[in-house]
């Protein structure tokens, strides 16, 4: 059976913590940091890369564009 | 499992990116609020249509008075309110051009909305996109036309009340009854699938200016998390339960 996974970048400099793509990711794979970046947030980071299927949903909603998304389809048995 | 999860980080599965259009300077805006979403489609859309070159921006007056640091195209910053006025100039001088304003509710349906309704009643081939949060962000949270019943802001601290503030404005209501305008809709962008939404919404009204059909508007209603004193995910939620209703997303004219 073939199964996506994905896996995402923060550009950690530019996320603001807005927390936006941790509601809209749809399998809970993002939460926010407790580092914070230069400016003092807490950035978003995949606490849970395992689960990412590269849907977009967390990059659609990140109003500052710092989210890169792949995606690749393998085989599992 | 994590080797394949760093593995996968090539160019070959790259599925999302910023676009190009988009500049790298780091947005000004207060997290979570909704003009960098809405930047971001618009770029893409610009990207996607390969208009780069050849489109002129109206920037506003309000917190989106910098959007010329962030879309890299041509811009022009109206005074207050004038945008559709100055975007009317310019699709005339250069009507091989694509041009379009991009407006809060302060800006489009307070100061401005004389040159508003003009600019739509006259069907001047233009794009307005209209962002509606119900306040003021830039100032400071004042009441705006758009303002719903019961909202408090700075300047209505017990809440708004018709008889004493008037009615909330339904103006993309209003400019859907003028026969200048050819694609009216409300759309939002508080979930994946309203961003979906609102960038084909975005791109149908850059086609109906191709096809001179008229003025389109897209209205985006929107979140002010720090004009409403909220976090930008119950900003959303309050909109989901207390803007939706008063303002209804879907198009309201196609022609």
């Amino acid at each position: 059976m073939a199964k996506m996974i994905g896996s995402i970048e923060v550009d950690t400099e530019k996320c603001k913590g807005c927390s936006l793509c941790v509601v809209a990711c749809p399998t809970d794979v993002i939460a926010l940091s407790d580092k914070v970046n230069g400016k003092g947030y807490n950035y978003a980071y995949m606490s849970n890369p395992e689960a990412c299927t590269g849907c977009t949903n967390c990059a659609l909603v990140c109003p500052d564009s710092c989210i890169t998304v792949y995606r690749q389809k393998v085989e599992v048995v | 499992m994590a080797e394949v999860i760093n593995d996968i980080k090539r160019s070959e599965n790259l599925v999302y990116a910023k676009t190009k259009v988009l500049t790298d300077n780091v947005m000004h805006y207060c997290p979570g609020c909704s003009h960098g979403v809405v930047h971001k489609v618009l770029a893409e859309v610009i990207d996607e249509m390969g208009i780069q070159e050849v489109t002129l921006g109206v920037a506003p007056v309000g917190c989106a008075v910098l959007i010329y640091n962030y879309i890299d195209i041509d811009w022009q910053e109206a005074a207050h309110g004038r945008a559709p006025a100055l975007a009317t100039a310019m699709k005339r001088l250069r009507p091989d051009r694509y041009v379009f304003t991009y407006q809060g509710d302060g800006d489009l349906a307070a100061i401005g909305t004389a040159e508003t309704i003009h600019a739509c009643n006259r069907g001047e081939n233009i794009v307005i996109i209209f962002i509606n949060n119900g306040i003021y962000g830039m100032t400071g949270g004042q009441m705006a036309p758009t303002t719903l019943e019961g909202m408090k802001t700075a300047t209505c601290p017990y809440g708004r009340e018709p008889s004493h503030d008037g009615n909330p404005l339904k103006i993309t209501e209003l400019l859907a009854q003028l026969p200048g305008t050819a694609y009216v809709t409300r759309q939002s962008v508080h979930t994946a699938a309203a961003v979906r939404k609102t960038k084909k919404a975005i791109r149908k009204a850059f086609e109906k200016q191709k096809e001179n059909k008229g003025t389109s508007v897209v209205e985006i209603v929107s979140t002010c998390n720090s004009g409403w004193k909220l976090t930008p995910v119950e900003a959303n939620k309050w909109m989901e339960e207390n803007m939706f209703p008063f303002y209804p997303l879907g198009d309201m004219k196609d022609e």
